[in-house]
Formats: structure tokens, C-alpha cells, sequence
């Protein structure tokens, strides 16, 4: 990829650069070594922000966060955020979990849906 | 008025029904319904009161009221520390800002972002047509305009999804976007559009559009490389009708841009009319809610105009207006704006071309969010406003007007090739993981279509299956990169990692950020719009506009020499000086100084030395005699007709341009008068110039024929040849000599 920062890293912390076509095919490139960093898109968060747009920078904050729970975690709280699928303490347990997972603004983020949806009838 | 047309409209009216335009519906403004555009006597006031912080009243409803969707606008998407000075401006001085290109960009961004739903829309309706074009010149987010692509087709046939995702690929599509008549073979168009669009051109974004949690799923697989389909609404009771809420919408908004997925929100007028949810307000309203609540959850960008609902809001007064006010308010909130257009919103082209034509000579960061680069049968999202029929026409307006759509001209020959190695890769990758095996006359069949109909009736399980064994053994896109490599794509590898590693570096997380042919990021960080009046912008590259430019079916006067030299034979040739005749039965045929040179082939396709000898057959019918002449000083087909006819003993003359023209003339006529004209050469048959021959001969016998009349036609003949007689007549022009005496010819 021309234009990479040579500095840029994978979320496994292995350097973008390293990763080739032929580490590749020996089965030398995990999952991680092609998953962006939370370190990164705090970086990408503070550019949002110089460009006028706070709400895409603690939306990537969030991800930033999101970054380090599994797809199948992502999936899950997805799921439990939709209408009708968790009641409130559900909700709450959710966020608390997020909370402990180190994702203190989605954890965040949940509980303000909880207390909306039990007021708006969106609860299970 | 009454009387005895009443039951039955006149020849006129019954004209005017059957033509296409009356197919379309219009429906009488109804707020009640929802059915009115830029405002509804319904819509709220627009206010907002804050107290320690905290809003507490947004458009007229207080806290405690707030719906899901007012609470998480109120809670994310308004700038407190602007707000108070944004809502006292009154409406028609922010709307002035946006039009005015002294007031930068930021500043109107800046405003905006403390404006709520209700201050907003009011603020753009109030933009004529023509003001939202300079508001949507300044404010769209991106310098450079682009345009992205649908590719699907009826049978999900994942080789043809590859070659037509190469194709579009050449056409200069940034973002292709696909989807699936049978949601379960969605793994497979998503891997075979990535192929397709790798095989194409580096750097191609490729999204399937499906059903959120298993889009979302495609993307964590790296199988697409941005997601659209994230569909908002203005209404609390319709976003829950579609299964989300803003809180879960904004988790996924988080969850994708955590895999570094380059991700856009999709809403619309029309939607919510169409679910019967649009509370008395007008779509405007309702889209302003849409897109702050878009901003609130940190998206980067918004899909709107209309969408699915484009002809709903089509069918009002004023709603393709609302449409381009959707557009320009996601820009004033400063984000991407992938700007409709990709409806049939109209049966009529007038129509639907009207309903473009503002955005693409502004310039959006997408002009069609779907141009549907494949045929409109196979378009599984539905016709587009724009189809694979129009690309040609789409190419034009860009080189009329001078403008970037985001398109260029793809060679015929190119367009073979990647057809080819994109239904190849796919069949490699396919045979690769044992997931079908296709054969040589497939891959032939697939890469010749011009559509799903040209190829023999698959069969759909293989492809459900294919999809199913993708998503269920756990495949990703790295494995999809080794089978390329390893199958001998290598090329093609390297583009799929590196669109992989694009979302390691979270550059096109930004606002409206596409990818170049070079792997550049062009976004609102890296290519701001720094558009502030003429002299300033976004202008082509001289590269690009050359590209622009070149469309494959321009011609050059050289182009059209070589093609009348094809044409050359030597059955005409120069026999002297031309003489004074004294048979009163003699017509001369003067010609122009191009014929029988450089120019063989008159305008309707007729050598020139058949239809010579069609005049002279017609002047034999009459026993009438005849000499050719080529007048050498002038291309002027009443003095060429003119001085025949003082050479003719009859003083009868016939005068023809070698581009098929032809008149005939008397002697003691004044130049510019004539007897018979035949104006309209294309349309000219052997036939007429037979009649004409014979009128010349009957006019020399002292007869007053009926005057031949120049067949009808309501073509755009004009159109057709006009360029074509320019070079002509450049070309008679340069064998025309002042002074030059005439010569006989004999045929």
C-alpha cells in the first residue's frame, strides 16, 4: 500500500508494512494483524475533532473501545440495543459488563438507552 | 367549460396523456398524510431551551416528551456553546451563508451544528434551485466529486457480478454497492464483487447491501470494505417498525468503525409516508431529525434524497427540490453526502435527468448513492434514476457541461479484458475452496453479457450453496487473498490487502473518504472542499479533464478523411477544361471541389458516383443529355447549381455538394433562388436523387414539374451529422481555389 505510515501498527502491534502478500500465504497474518488499534483510532478521533465534527470523534472513541471486545461480543450487545430484545436490568447487566471490559463510554451510551427505552416502552 | 369534447378529450389532450410522463403519480399536497415537502403547517416551531447544560426543550417539546429519536439528538447532536447564537439567526440570514461563497465553509458548519431539526429544514427550504446549487458547491464536504455504482443481477451469478464489477470499475466508480434477491447468497456477491472490483481498479470500496446484523457480519469478514444499509427514520414509531433504535444504530455506527469499516446512514423522504408514520409533518422536517440524529451518533456520513421513497417525494409539489435540500443539509452538518439518485423516480428521461442534473453540475461526494452500472432488470435494488443505458449519456453531460460526475471513458477492448480476468478469478478463487466449478463456455457467457438474459438459466442452488460454505467455514477475505495468489491473481491479492489494510490505518473512517487508483485517501481531512466563489474549488486536473473530454465516440476531421478514403475508387475522373454547351436538351451536373477527391460517401451513405448516376439516369428518362462539372472556386451549393446551369444549354443546371445536398437551378435565377432543393442530405435515397434527375430534365423541356419535397423525418438529424458536416466542409473548403476554372468529369 503506498502512502502507509511506516510507523502504523496493527492491533496485534505488528507494523502494517510487515504484512505482505507472501507472509500472507504462509499463514503468517493472524486476524489482529489486519485489525486496527485503539491507539489508532484515538489518533483518527482527535483528526475528527480539529475537522469540526466532535460527534465522530467520540464515536471512534467508542469504537476505540469496541476495538478490543470479540465480533461476537460486538454482535451480541448489538442485538440486546435493539428494540424490545432486553429488559432493563438486562440493560443494566450489559452495561456493567462493558464497564469491566474496559469500555467505560458504551457502557455509558447503554445505560442512557436503557433509561429512554423504559420511559419510550422500547424495554422487553 | 362544457361541451361535446367532455367525455372525450381532443386529438390533442389524447396526445399529450399517452405520452410517458403521465405514467408517473402525482398526488395532491396532503400534511395530513405526510404527502408535502418542504413544510407542513404541522411541523414544530423551531426553539431550544438549555438550562446548566442540559436541553430541555428542542422544537416545542419538552424533555420529558422527548421520543427516542428528539432524546438522542437532544443528548449528542447540538453544539451548546453555539447553539443560542445559531437559533436567534434568523432563517433567512443562515440561508444566506450557505449561498453567499464569501462565508467559508467552517463558519456555516460551525452554525449549523447548534441548529436543531426544526431551525434546519426551515433554513433550507427556504434555498431556491438555483441556491442550492452554489450550497452544495461550497459545502460538500469533499473536493473531488465522485459516484458509486450498483452491481447485482437477477440470478446472484457471482460471475457476472465479477466481470460487471470490473467494468464499473473502469467507468470510474469509487464505491460499488450490491445486494441479493436471495438473502442467503449474500457471502457469495460480496466476495465476488470484491473480486470483481480488485480485477477493475486498487482502491474500489465495496459494501453488500443486506439485512444490519448480517451486513455487519460481512464487514467484521472483511468480505466488504464499507456498509451503507444503516437505516434511519424520523419517526420513533417507524425506526422501531424497522427493528433498530437511535441507541442501536448508534452502537453498530461504533461497532464498524471498531474494524476500521468505513460506514454511512441511510434515510430519506418518503419513507416514513410510506409506512403511514409521518406524523402530519413534512418530509424535509422529518429528514432534518434523519440527519442530526445521523451527526449525534457520529456517523460520518448520510445515503439521502428520497432513497426508496424518491418518487413519493417526486409526486408532491416541490419534492424534487426537497430531495437536493436533504443533500445540502447533510453537508451543512459536515458530513458525506451520497446524494440519491438512485431511484427511477420518473418513467419519463425528461424527468429524471431534471431531477439529477442540479447535483451533478453542483458535485456531490457521490452523485447517485447507485448509478446502476448494470442492466435495469438486473438491478436487484430496483431501476436506478441512472442505469447501464445511460452511462453513455452521463458521459456526454460531463464533457457538455465540463463537469467531474466521478465517471470516464472505459476502452472497449480494456473493458473485454477485465471482463475476462474477473470472471477468471472468481471461477479460480470458487474452484480454489471447492465452493462451485464453473465452465469455459460460463466464464464466455458471463463475460460477453450485456445482462443476466444472455446467459443460460443457472443454477441457484450452487450459488446458496456457495454462500452458505463461505459463511459457515469461517472463511475471510485473507483466505480469499492466498486462493487469488495462489490461483495466479496475484495482482489482484495485493489490491484485496491492501483494501484490508486500509482499515488497519482508519483514514477512511473520516468524513467522505474515498480511495484513489494510487491508494490515496481523498476525504474532508486529507481533500477538503475549499470552494469560495470562481477561480476557487474543485477543477478537473488537465489529466482528468482531457479524460472528460475524450468520450470514445468523438471524431477528428483526420477520422473522417480516413473514412472517406476507404471509399475512394477511381470511376470519376478530370477530363479538361469545362466548355460553354449549346444543346437546348443539355443539363450540367456542377459538383463541389471535394468530390471525387477526398469525399466518396455522401451523408445518407450513398457513394457519390451512385448518386450521380441516378441524376443522370433520371435526365436520360426525360431524353435529356448531360455533362458533370467540378467547380473548383466556391463550395456554395447555389453558385456551384448556378454557374452549371449557365454552362448547360438548357440553362437548366443540377448543383451537388459531395456530402449528398443538391438543387436545381436556372440561369437567370439569383444565386441564393433555386428551382428544387434537397436540404436534408442524410435522409436522401437513390430515389430522390432519380426524381430530382428527372425534374431537371422535365424543367429543361421548359415543364413546370411538381417539386420533389424532402422526406420527412423527426429524428435529430442535426444532431447526427452536424459534426460530420463541419469536417466536410473543411474538407471542400481546402481543395477550394479562388480563380480556379471549372473541369469536365467523366463518370
Amino acid at each position: 500500500m503506498t502512502g502507509a505510515d511506516p510507523r502504523l501498527r496493527a492491533y496485534s502491534g505488528r507494523p502494517v508494512e510487515a504484512v505482505t502478500l507472501e507472509a500472507v500465504r504462509r499463514g503468517e497474518v493472524s486476524a489482529d494483524d489486519l485489525r486496527i488499534s485503539p491507539e489508532t483510532l484515538e489518533a483518527q478521533a482527535v483528526a475528527s475533532e480539529r475537522h469540526g465534527n466532535p460527534q465522530l470523534a467520540a464515536n471512534l472513541r467508542r469504537a476505540a473501545e469496541l476495538a478490543r471486545i470479540s465480533d461476537e461480543d460486538v454482535m451480541r450487545v448489538y442485538e440486546a440495543l435493539r428494540p424490545r430484545r432486553a429488559t432493563a436490568g438486562e440493560l443494566s447487566a450489559l452495561a456493567r459488563w462493558l464497564e469491566e471490559r474496559g469500555c467505560p463510554r458504551n457502557a455509558a451510551l447503554v445505560r442512557q438507552a436503557r433509561d429512554v427505552y423504559v420511559r419510550r416502552g422500547l424495554t422487553r | 367549460m362544457t361541451g361535446p369534447h367532455e367525455a372525450r378529450p381532443v386529438g390533442r389532450v389524447r396526445f399529450m396523456d399517452a405520452q410517458r410522463v403521465n405514467l408517473d403519480g402525482f398526488a395532491v399536497e396532503n400534511p395530513e398524510l405526510g404527502l408535502v415537502a418542504l413544510a407542513s403547517p404541522y411541523d414544530p416551531e423551531p426553539g431550544l431551551v438549555v438550562e446548566d447544560g442540559v436541553v430541555v426543550e428542542m422544537d416545542g417539546v419538552r424533555a420529558d416528551e422527548f421520543d427516542s429519536v428528539d432524546a438522542f439528538i437532544a443528548a449528542h447532536g447540538l453544539d451548546l456553546a453555539v447553539a443560542a447564537e445559531a437559533m436567534a439567526l434568523p432563517d433567512v440570514a443562515l440561508a444566506r451563508m450557505m449561498v453567499d461563497p464569501g462565508v467559508p465553509r467552517a463558519e456555516v458548519v460551525r452554525l449549523c451544528a447548534g441548529t436543531t431539526p426544526a431551525k434546519l429544514a426551515r433554513v433550507l427550504a427556504m434555498l431556491r434551485p438555483a441556491e442550492l446549487v452554489m450550497a452544495m458547491t461550497k459545502l460538500r464536504a469533499r473536493r473531488t466529486p465522485s459516484n458509486q455504482a450498483h452491481v447485482t443481477n437477477r440470478l446472484d451469478d457471482p460471475l457476472l457480478l465479477a466481470a460487471d464489477a470490473a467494468t464499473a470499475a473502469a467507468f470510474g466508480f469509487r464505491e460499488l454497492e450490491t445486494t441479493v434477491p436471495v438473502l442467503a447468497d449474500a457471502p457469495s456477491n460480496a466476495v465476488a464483487v470484491s473480486i470483481g472490483a480488485a480485477v477493475g481498479s486498487p482502491g474500489v470500496l465495496v459494501q453488500c447491501s443486506v439485512e444490519e446484523a448480517l451486513e455487519l457480519e460481512l464487514g467484521l469478514r472483511g468480505f466488504v470494505s464499507y456498509a451503507e444499509t444503516v437505516s434511519l427514520y424520523g419517526t420513533e414509531q417507524v425506526f422501531t417498525d424497522g427493528d433498530d433504535t437511535p441507541w442501536s444504530k448508534a452502537f453498530l455506527t461504533g461497532a464498524y468503525a471498531s474494524r476500521g469499516i468505513k460506514m454511512r446512514v441511510s434515510s430519506g423522504a418518503g419513507a416514513e409516508v410510506l409506512m403511514g408514520g409521518a406524523e402530519r409533518r413534512s418530509m424535509l422536517y422529518l429528514e432534518s431529525r434523519c440527519v442530526s440524529l445521523a451527526r449525534a451518533m457520529g456517523a460520518q456520513g448520510v445515503q439521502n434524497g428520497g432513497i426508496d421513497g424518491a418518487s413519493v417525494a417526486g409526486a408532491v409539489p416541490r419534492g424534487v427540490r426537497e430531495l437536493m435540500a436533504e443533500n445540502v443539509m447533510v453537508m451543512a452538518r459536515n458530513l458525506e453526502s451520497c446524494s440519491g439518485n438512485d431511484a427511477l423516480m420518473s418513467e419519463s428521461d425528461v424527468r429524471r435527468t431534471s431531477r439529477t442534473l442540479p447535483i451533478f453540475l453542483a458535485g456531490s461526494d457521490f452523485v447517485c448513492s447507485g448509478f446502476g452500472s448494470i442492466q435495469r432488470y438486473d438491478n436487484m435494488f430496483g431501476p436506478s434514476n441512472w442505469n447501464a443505458e445511460d452511462v453513455d449519456d452521463y458521459l456526454a453531460m460531463q464533457r457538455d457541461w465540463g463537469v467531474d460526475g466521478g465517471l470516464r471513458t472505459a476502452d472497449p477492448a480494456d473493458i473485454a479484458a477485465l471482463r475476462e480476468r474477473a470472471a477468471q478469478a472468481v471461477r479460480a478463487v470458487y474452484e480454489w475452496f471447492g465452493l462451485a466449478d464453473f465452465t469455459d463456455e460460463q466464464v464466455a457467457a458471463a463475460v460477453d453479457a450485456a445482462g443476466s438474459k444472455d446467459l443460460a438459466p443457472g443454477d441457484p442452488v450452487a450459488v446458496t450453496h456457495a454462500a452458505r460454505t463461505i459463511r459457515e467455514t469461517g472463511l475471510t477475505m485473507a483466505d480469499v487473498v492466498t486462493a487469488l495468489y495462489e490461483t495466479g491473481f496475484e495482482p489482484e491479492a495485493e489490491r484485496l490487502l491492501d483494501m484490508l489494510k486500509v482499515r488497519v490505518a482508519g483514514d477512511c473512517l473520516q468524513t467522505a473518504a474515498i480511495l484513489t487508483p494510487d491508494m490515496r485517501v481523498l476525504s474532508l481531512v486529507t481533500d477538503p472542499n475549499d470552494y469560495s466563489g470562481p477561480g476557487t474549488g474543485y477543477e478537473p486536473s488537465p489529466e482528468r479533464q482531457a479524460e472528460i473530454d475524450a468520450i470514445r465516440q468523438q471524431r477528428s476531421v483526420e477520422d473522417l478523411r480516413r473514412e472517406q478514403a476507404a471509399h475512394a475508387r477511381d470511376a470519376l475522373r478530370p477530363a479538361g477544361p469545362a466548355t460553354q454547351g449549346g444543346d437546348p436538351r443539355e443539363v450540367v451536373i456542377g459538383v463541389s471541389p471535394a468530390t471525387g477527391r477526398d469525399i466518396w460517401v455522401t451523408l445518407s451513405g450513398l457513394p457519390v458516383v451512385d448518386v450521380l448516376r441516378e441524376l443522370l439516369a433520371g435526365l436520360e428518362e426525360e431524353g435529356c443529355t448531360a455533362r458533370i462539372i467540378r467547380f473548383c472556386d466556391t463550395i456554395d451549393l447555389g453558385m456551384i447549381g448556378l454557374s452549371a446551369a449557365r454552362l448547360a444549354g438548357s440553362g437548366i443546371g443540377i448543383g451537388l455538394q459531395a456530402k449528398g445536398t443538391a438543387l436545381i437551378h436556372r440561369r437567370d435565377l439569383a444565386p441564393l433562388a433555386n428551382l428544387e432543393l434537397y436540404s436534408i442530405a442524410p435522409v436522401l435515397s437513390a430515389a430522390d436523387y432519380r426524381l430530382m434527375g428527372v425534374n431537371a430534365g422535365r424543367h429543361a423541356k421548359g415543364g413546370a414539374p411538381e417539386p420533389a419535397r424532402n422526406p420527412y423525418t423527426d429524428e435529430a438529424i442535426e444532431a447526427r451529422y452536424h459534426t460530420k458536416v463541419v469536417s466536410l466542409v473543411a474538407i471542400e473548403r481546402a481543395h477550394c481555389r479562388p480563380g480556379a476554372l471549372p473541369e469536365e468529369l467523366v463518370l
